[in-house]
């Protein structure tokens, strides 16, 4: 234990000294609202100063009166379509827009020409406009006018409330349940593959370094590979913490900028990182409503059992990382560079990427559905697919039946990479296959 | 007390077998040479002495104990494929290997202290292995193998990639190591490094142990009573049945050199009575094997043996 110990802390303390650690702890959780925030800013400004196009119309149903707008700048012109057609090849105009004497019922024929290939967007920005003008003339034509139009659309919100077993009643809100496992399930998978990458990437190091069999002359390979993972889980539960306090921070920050009470202290002190960013976007796009509509936003987050979502979030993390880092050792004993693990590296992530696809596919829209129960009960799934679900609510016993399958499914990958690893890390020389591993996994001490 | 005694040591690979039966007996204080050609098997075992892999048969006892876990700190280790960490500085690296052996920390900064002195390197202290010249870096590598002063030094090509100059700081080193109470075993095979500092030596060959002893003895137990003699003149006639002139060559002008291979029983005095009184003597030696003659040709059979004795 000792020694696992010691070498625990080289792995941790190598990696923590580095600047590249630093950078990335400290930008990471900025990075992230600045980026979203920079696109939404660009993407406001971009909307507001874009240059209207030039369209020249040929109205030959004298249907249409267009008011040049924001968007378009509209000519229309008199003659026929050759000639009109003529007279936009010599303008630099965006587009000659054709619109012969048409059926209200069934416009056919109406015809858009363009130099270069039109983005979806103007063109269905064009089309908005006529479908209007056409629904327009469509009331004329039904005697229905406007106003009566406006007060038959209905507008309705269905308030959400769970009841737990125990009666009692909670106000949901399944968008925040929706993101929240969006946003848990997305963070497990990229953690889980790039503090596993981290242990092969060590691994490798050491046996192209040969310092290895200095080492496993006096620890036992079994030793130097738990040690090795746990040295790096301790990173990433470091870098974890740090980004947690400065998104707490940022988050309370831009909150209290914009004059909002932050949801209960305690609890925003467990709340993941891209809570904070989700609150920021809401907020960014309902600046202009009222407070009182975020304020209750917020009041739906306070409801989020934050404090447990956190402990078992950080349960399947540790968990999925034990497992995949087994295999990612067992890889990086295998190989003797990092493109030669690229062939193995796509088999063992395969169920992880399941479980994340499975996230989109089942968990999101069903959490309690079969698929998603199998996807969240599998050790090689429950990671990305549990951590998923876990804002939906999950029954105890399922939550214990895959957190115990989760431990006995990472001693059962480590046992097996152990194997593998104490020969593969004294290996050179020769490519190596499934079967020398599984030769490897064979051999006896 | 034997530093090491291994008895009928097997190992089992799955298509060929590593060592079949092998015992040594590892004097205290030797510098025992374990040679072999490449393949022969002796980094199993090496590894299996150092506990990497496990022996399928047989028993080790280290300084008079079965070999067990808590024989690591008495065993220092140098591997024929060594490395340090690259991007880690020498005296963390020094540190680490040490306490990894079961130093604390306080002892193993102490030391590291006074090898950085004897080196002649302390202010390497913070230099990153990257930064250094092979020959450095192997330097730094003796050190940790040494640092924990275990009483049994295995080095397996030591030599290998070293300058005349560092080559010959570590000899002295291994000598100093021996005199201070340390039994060192020797994996080579460069005979010369044998000749110069071996006093024991084993011969593995295919798996199988064919040779063990003082190296005094081996060679003794090797000669095969052959005498060169230089003389002027070529007109040396010895009884057939006693005697067999086996090759005569010009050295320069009428001096010749001629090989004689005595029959058993003959000594060297006896020969030259008779040689003296048949031409003139200008210089007269008995072949004594050298490890190299005899490494070769129990390798490839005992007929190149005789060939090669025979100066043929």
């Amino acid at each position: 234990m000792n020694k696992i110990w010691l070498i625990l802390q080289r792995e941790f303390l190598i990696r923590v000294k580095k600047k590249s650690f630093l950078v990335v702890t400290i930008l990471v959780p900025l990075i992230f609202p600045a980026i979203i925030g920079g696109l939404i800013a660009v993407m406001i400004r971009e909307a507001e100063s874009a240059k209207a196009e030039t369209v020249q119309v040929l109205d030959e149903s004298r249907q249409f009166a267009f008011e040049s707008g924001k968007k378009f700048t509209f000519i229309p012109l008199d003659m026929s379509l050759e000639q009109a057609k003529k007279v936009y090849g010599e303008t630099e105009n965006f587009a000659l827009l054709y619109i012969p004497a048409f059926d209200i019922n069934k416009p056919e024929g109406l015809t858009i020409y363009t130099k270069e290939n039109p983005s979806i967007e103007k063109i269905g920005d064009l089309e908005r406009i006529l479908e209007e003008r056409v629904r327009d003339l469509k009331l004329q034509e039904y005697k229905i006018d406007k106003e009566t139009l406006k007060n038959l659309k209905t507008n309705i919100n269905l308030k959400q409330i769970s009841i737990s077993e125990a009666g009692e009643e909670k106000a949901s809100n399944s968008g925040i349940l929706y993101g929240l496992g969006f946003v848990l399930g997305i963070l497990i998978y990229m953690f889980v593959m790039v503090y596993g990458i981290q242990i092969m990437q060590g691994v490798i190091d050491e046996k192209t370094s040969k310092i290895v069999e200095v080492i496993v002359s006096s620890v036992k390979p079994f030793q130097l590979m738990m040690g090795k993972i746990l040295g790096i889980a301790s990173v990433g539960l470091l870098q974890f913490g740090i980004w947690i306090v400065l998104i707490t921070f940022v988050t309370s920050s831009v909150l209290g900028y914009f004059g909002l009470k932050m949801p209960q202290q305690q609890a925003m002190e467990q709340v993941s990182k891209r809570v904070g960013d989700d609150e920021q976007v809401k907020q960014a796009m309902e600046m202009n409503q009222p407070n009182v509509q975020v304020n209750e936003l917020l009041g739906h987050i306070d409801q989020i059992p934050f404090g447990k979502i956190a402990f078992f979030f950080i349960f399947f993390f540790l968990g999925g990382y034990l497992l995949y880092g087994a295999l990612f050792a067992a890889v990086g004993s295998a190989v003797e560079s990092m493109q030669e693990s690229q062939q193995f590296q796509f088999p063992i992530t395969l169920p992880l990427l399941v479980g994340y696809l499975g996230l989109f596919l089942f968990i999101l829209r069903d959490p309690h559905g079969t698929v998603s129960f199998w996807l969240s009960i599998i050790p090689f799934t429950s990671p990305v697919a549990m951590v998923g679900r876990l804002a939906f609510g999950v029954p105890w016993e399922e939550m214990a039946l895959s957190m115990a399958l989760l431990v006995g499914g990472f001693l059962f990958t480590t046992w097996i990479a152990g194997r593998i690893y104490r020969v593969g890390i004294l290996s050179t020389g020769t490519k190596v296959g499934y079967k020398t591993m599984f030769k490897w996994f064979m051999m006896k001490n | 007390m034997e530093a090491l005694i291994a008895s009928n040591v097997t190992k089992q690979y799955a298509n060929h077998r590593a060592l079949s039966e092998v015992s040594l007996t590892i004097p205290e204080k030797s510098i025992y040479g374990l040679l072999g050609p490449n393949g022969a098997g002796k980094t199993t075992l090496i590894r299996i002495i150092n506990q990497i892999i496990a022996m399928d048969g047989g028993t080790i006892t280290v300084f008079g104990e079965p070999l067990s876990s808590k024989h690591i700190g008495v065993i220092g280790y140098l591997p024929e494929e060594r490395g340090l960490y690259k991007k880690m500085n020498v005296g963390d690296q020094l540190l680490y290997l040490a306490r990894l052996k079961g130093l604390s920390r306080a002892d193993a900064l102490a030391r590291i202290k006074v090898w950085l002195e004897k080196f002649e390197i302390k202010d390497w202290w913070g230099k990153k292995v990257e930064d250094l010249s092979k020959g450095m870096a192997q330097k730094v590598q003796f050190i940790s193998t040494v640092l924990h002063e275990p009483r049994l030094i295995i080095l397996d090509e030591p030599f290998s990639g070293f300058d005349p100059v560092n080559a010959q700081l570590i000899t002295e080193k291994i000598f100093e190591l021996r005199d201070m109470g340390s039994t060192i075993i020797f994996s080579t095979h460069r005979m010369e490094t044998v000749e110069s500092l071996c006093d024991h030596i084993a011969l593995i060959d295919r798996s199988k142990k064919i040779l063990e002893g003082p190296k005094k003895q081996v060679k003794e137990q090797y000669r095969s009573n052959t005498f060169v003699v230089e003389h002027r003149g070529n007109h040396i006639v010895l009884s057939p049945d006693r005697y067999q002139v086996s090759a005569s060559r010009v050295v320069e002008g009428d001096l010749h050199s001629t090989t004689i291979q005595a029959a058993a029983g003959i000594t060297g005095n006896q020969v030259l009575r008779e040689l003296i009184d048949q031409t003139e003597v200008y210089a007269f030696q008995e072949r004594l094997p050298s490890m190299a003659d005899i490494f070769i040709s129990l390798v490839k059979g005992d007929e190149s043996l005789l060939k090669h004795l025979k100066g043929i």
